[in-house]
Order: structure tokens, then sequence, then C-alpha cells
């Protein structure tokens, strides 16, 4: 168990990254806290993978240093660094039964026959595998070989960190819920840093303490599940966290107020003048229907009943948004007005978040 | 579900039914009716029965030649195999050298059988073979014409240079076509050089490994242009292998009947050979699955 520290860490594929463009993993410096299960969220291609590599030796970073507990690792082979990584598709040793899989990281480092099979038994139970540890690996399910995947990177107790690189990626739903609590109990029961490596926020954010969402090689922000949820730090976090994303209408700050295709729309505390690209940005939840009084004039395109809440769709003044209402609100058909929490507004500045005056610096 | 009664569809099988006669089971024949016959001149023929089986069977002739046969194919294969496989796990994965690499180790593989055997032919000579003079130069008794052990030693390095290449490109494609998670796990895992190739490499490559040991044991067991050329069989009998046997029998002899029967009996062998290998190999790759 270690805390991992990234100073000044950067790295491009290229030889010779000419502009920021090139990096896969723009410049970052970050402490990974000791114990705690990190969920890294982002789309494909972000720099998620390229990270996860870097933490466990199998890329040297190009620029910066990496520590583990103060300890410099950066040009430590990935053997000296005892971590456990699991991959996206399945690695197991064909030849070699389920049980021998899973002995294997143990074997190779030497450990004690008794506590071996200990160790396997365990293992094998936590997966529900114990039947088949007999059979050869070879012919299993993709699903069962997963298992076997995960079970192989669990069954180190002393690793300093446990990476996984979208592992559940070919479990089918229903299993996928159960590896998911396994790995959280795991996490509860021992302890050890975990970097989960995902596309799905569900995944994420239920897997996690820490998010950390990645976008274009940087991260954008790193909070709780509620944090990314409230106060968005990036545009990016505020379309990919929540179901719909956050909505984003342009518009001018002006003080205590924004201005939306001519309306004014109360912001709830006071901006300082902005440059770049304004948003303001307002998650569906936040959204409120009414057929008359104060508010952006808007139409419905679409009401989606998803049984818990109805899905609005609107047009705003040329922006698609959506809302969402409750089961017994009734969505008023004609001369639609949408309005929003004031408390609730995030402002954006070439899509990164703009404090209010007053906030504390996040 | 039901099934539909057309007993035309049989006719759909005639294309290829004829296609095989023509092409195989027809000259095949030819074979078969020469080796129960006999003549005595004139294109006279008369049924011989079994007698040249027998007659074959019983002589040494054939089993001498088997035997040194089955001992080539064994040596080359042991060579070659894992000669081939160490080529390859050391060949480069990407880059230019790839392409480079791949050339070179193909030339070999293009060059025709007649001019392989000339090419050892004259290399190996003592008075004027690059080969052959230098090691006399050095003090080594080499003269492949009149020392069995020396034209063994020039066969087999004959055959490894013509055709360890094989291997190792079937090897490399199959080197290549395991993804680099298997060796990021295999490094998180803390494996041993060893185990990498012992439980990653050489499972991945087994399938390839099976076609280039069947491919190198037919083609050695049916050798005959090179040999042909570099010793033509000798010195005395040491390097007469079952085809240039079978062309003396042939040719040189006119003996058709007795010539028939050693052809079918060689083929059977060769037949019986590759049927035993491929079942043990898929029967081993099936224990496996289980």
């Amino acid at each position: 168990m270690a805390k991992i520290t990234f100073d000044n860490l950067a790295h491009s594929y290229l030889s010779e990254p000419a502009s920021e463009d090139d990096y896969a993993l723009k410049e970052i410096n970050h402490d990974w806290v000791d114990g705690e299960a990190y969920a890294l969220l982002g789309s494909s291609g972000c720099g998620k993978t390229t990270l996860l590599n870097i933490i466990s030796g199998l890329l040297r970073p190009s620029q910066g240093r990496i520590f583990f507990n103060d300890v410099e690792v950066t040009d430590a082979e990935t053997a000296e660094r005892n971590i456990a990584q699991v991959f996206q598709f399945p690695v197991v040793y064909d030849t070699m039964t389920v049980r021998d899989n899973l002995a294997f990281p143990l074997r190779n480092r030497g450990a004690d026959a008794s506590y071996i099979a200990q160790r396997v038994d365990q293992i094998a139970k936590m997966i529900g595998m114990e039947e088949e540890l007999g059979r050869k690996a070879r012919g299993l399910t993709a699903d069962a070989k997963q298992k076997i995947s995960l079970g192989r990177g669990m069954v180190r107790e002393d690793v300093n960190a446990l990476l996984f690189d979208e592992p559940l990626t070919v479990i089918d739903p229903h299993l996928k819920w159960e590896l998911r609590t396994q790995l959280k109990s795991l996490h509860h029961e021992f302890g050890h840093t975990m970097i989960y490596v995902t596309h799905d926020q569900t995944e994420a954010l239920t897997f996690a303490d820490k998010v950390v969402v990645m976008f274009d090689g940087r991260v954008v922000q790193i909070g709780t599940p509620q944090e990314l949820f409230e106060r968005p730090e990036h545009t990016f976090v505020g379309y990919f966290i929540g179901s719909p994303g956050m909505n984003l209408l342009d518009a001018e700050v002006d003080g205590r107020g924004a201005h939306v295709a001519g309306t004014r729309i109360d912001l709830g505390a006071g901006y300082a003048s902005l440059d770049g690209r304004v948003q303001i940005g307002v998650r569906p939840e936040f959204v409120r229907l009414s057929s008359s009084g104060a508010g952006l004039p808007a139409t419905i395109n679409r009401v989606e009943d998803v049984g818990r809440h109805k899905l609005v769709r609107l047009t705003v003044a040329g922006h698609d948004i959506n809302a969402i209402a409750s089961e017994e609100d009734t969505v008023p058909s004609d001369n639609v007005m949408v309005s929003f929490d004031p408390d609730r507004i995030s402002v954006y500045a070439d899509d990164w978040r703009v404090a209010a005056e007053g906030e504390g610096i996040q | 579900m039901n099934k539909t009664d057309n007993q035309k569809a049989w006719f759909l099988v005639l294309p290829v039914l004829l296609l095989v006669a023509f092409s195989a089971v027809i000259p095949l024949m030819t074979v078969v009716n020469y080796s129960v016959q006999d003549t005595f001149g004139n294109n006279v023929f008369f049924p011989a029965g079994l007698e040249w089986f027998r007659e074959t069977l019983q002589s040494d002739r054939l089993w001498g030649s088997l035997g040194r046969q089955l001992m080539f194919s064994g040596i080359i294969l042991l060579i070659q195999i894992p000669l081939g496989v160490y080529i390859a796990l050391n060949m480069p994965k990407k880059g230019v050298w790839v392409s480079v690499c791949l050339v070179l180790m193909s030339l070999p593989l293009l060059i025709p059988w007649n001019v392989v055997g000339t090419i050892w032919q004259i290399f190996g000579r003592v008075d004027i073979g690059l080969l052959g003079y230098s090691l006399a130069a050095i003090g080594i008794d080499y003269n492949y014409t009149q020392d069995a052990l020396a034209a063994w030693f020039t066969l087999v390095l004959m055959d490894v240079w013509h055709w360890t290449s094989l291997v190792a490109l079937l090897a490399y494609a199959g080197l290549q076509s395991i993804p680099d998670a298997y060796y990021q796990a295999a490094k998180i895992d803390q494996a041993s050089r060893w185990s990498v190739f012992r439980y990653i490499e050489l499972p991945k490559m087994m399938g390839v490994l099976m076609i280039a040991i069947l491919l190198r044991f037919m083609d050695s067991f049916m050798i005959y242009t090179e040999p042909f050329v570099v010793t033509g069989g000798g010195p005395g009998s040491s390097t007469n292998f079952l085809s240039i046997d079978l062309v003396n029998i042939a040719i040189g002899q006119l003996d058709l009947g007795p010539a028939a029967a050693y052809s079918i009996m060689y083929f059977l062998v060769i037949l019986l050979i590759s049927w035993v290998f491929y079942t043990v190999m898929t029967n081993l790759d099936r224990q496996e699955g289980q």
C-alpha cells in the first residue's frame, strides 16, 4: 500500500513532441492518497490507460517523476513496483489450470506453498470459481477468463496499488454488478490504493471514493461523486456526468445576471467580467417548466417517460436542452417558459468553471 | 426440421467426383495396375499378384532407405524447429528492420532445389569450395564424396540453411498475433523470461508450429533433388533416400513392377505418418482444453 505522487508528469508517444497537442497525457501534479479508491473516468483515448501504464511502469513517462511513498520509482521496473493490474481484455495462461493461473503471481514471488493454497481458495471463492479450479483455462468463456484475470490481480495482499483498466467490459451486466460489489468490499477489507479506469459513469460513481475525470489528456476534475454532480469544474464533466448531462447555454454574464438571447437570468451570485466564450450550465434536474411567468421561451420537442421521471427535450434560443420533471408534474403544452434554480447555475468561461465572487477557490 | 428427400442431389457431387478421379484416383490406379503385373516386353502384361510387394518388403533395400529417410527427417526436425523458434523470438517486432529480416529470411526459400543442390555441391568441394577448402585448411578431414558422415553433415546443413526460414517465418507470424496485454500481464505477475516463453509464447505458437512440423516432415521425407545433385545417394548408399532409391529402380533398372509396388508403399508410409502425427497433435490440443 502506498501513496503515489505525480510530479510534473506528462507523456507523449512521439519522440519529439512539439506542442501540447502531441501529449497523450498533459502535465499533471497529483497525490493519490494511500488506501483510497479512485475511478478514472473519461471517454476513449483521453489518456486513462496511459496514466495507468505509467503507474505500473509499463510505460516510462517522457517528462516528470513518479514516487511511491516518497521514493522515486520513475525508472523502476514493473516487477519492483509491486503493482497489480487487470486489463480490459482477459489475459489468462491458457495451458495452466485455473488454480495455477491464480497461484502464478505468488509462485513467481516465491511464496510459501501452504499460503498459496489458502490464498487461491479464498480468491476462487470470491470470484465464484471454486468448481473450475482444476480445469485448464483454455476453452473457458470470456466472462470466466476475465474473472481469473481479476482474481490474479487480487491474489497478492501486499501490493502497492491495484489498477483496473476497464476490467468489466466483457462481463455480462448481472455479474458486473456482483464483481463491482466484490471489489468494493475487497477495498474495505484490505485498504489497497485502487485506481479503476472506466468510461461508464455509473461504474465510476458506485465504485469510487474519488472520481478523476479526464478529458483530452488532462485531468479536469477530481472530486467525490457529489462534487462532480453539483459543481462540475469543466463543461466536459457537466456533460459526461449525469444522465442526461448538463445543459449549456451561451450567455453574456454581467454582475449577478446572465443574458441569454435577450432574457436576463438571475445567477444568485456576482461574477467579475469574463473573457472568452461564456456559457451557463444547469443540470436537467434544476430546470423548471411553466406555462406562464418569467423565464426563457421554449419549444417542447419530445417528452420521454422513463418511469421514475419524465425527460423533456426542449429547444431554447437555438440550443437543445433537457429537463427532468417528476411523474406527477404535468408538462405544459404551450407558452412554455423555462427557468433555472439560481443556486444551481454554474458559469463557464472557455469551458472552465468560474467561481462566483465570495466563493472559495476550489 | 423437415428434410426434403431428393436423391437427385447426388448429381451435385458428380463434378467433384470427376475432378478427383482424373486428378488423383486414375493416375494412382495406373501405378496400382503396374504393381500387380509383370511383363517380358512388347507391351504384353500378365498378372503377378502381390509378388512385387512381397519381394520389395523382403529386400533390405527398402528398409535401409526407409531407415535413412526417417533419420534424416528426424535430424532436420530436431534442428530446424527449435532453431526456427529461436530465430523468430529474436527477430525485431516492429520498425524498418522487420522487412529487412523478412526479405533476408525468405531468400533461401526462393531458390530452386536444383540450384540449392548445386550451390552446396560446389560449396563443399575440397578443391574449390569455400566450405570444403576451409575445413581442409584447418585440418579437418572433410570429404563428402568419400566419407558418409561428411555427406550427411553436408546434406543436413544444406537443408537447415534452405528451410529453417520457413519455420522461423511461421513461428514469427504466431508470435506477432500475441496481444501486448499478455506481455504486460506477465510483467505485472513477475514472470521469468522462461515462463513467458513456456506459458504465453509457446502455447500461442502451437498451431503454426504444428503446421511447420507437418510441412517440414513431409517435405524432408520426399526430398530428392538436393541429395541427388550433391551426393547422388553416395558414398556407397549412405545417402540413398527413398525417392532416390525409387528412381534408381524405376528409371535406372526399368523394373516397373517393383517400382510401382515401392511407390505405393512409399505413399502409404507418408500418409500413415502424417495421419498419426496429425491425430496425436490434435488430441494433445483437445486434452489441453479440458
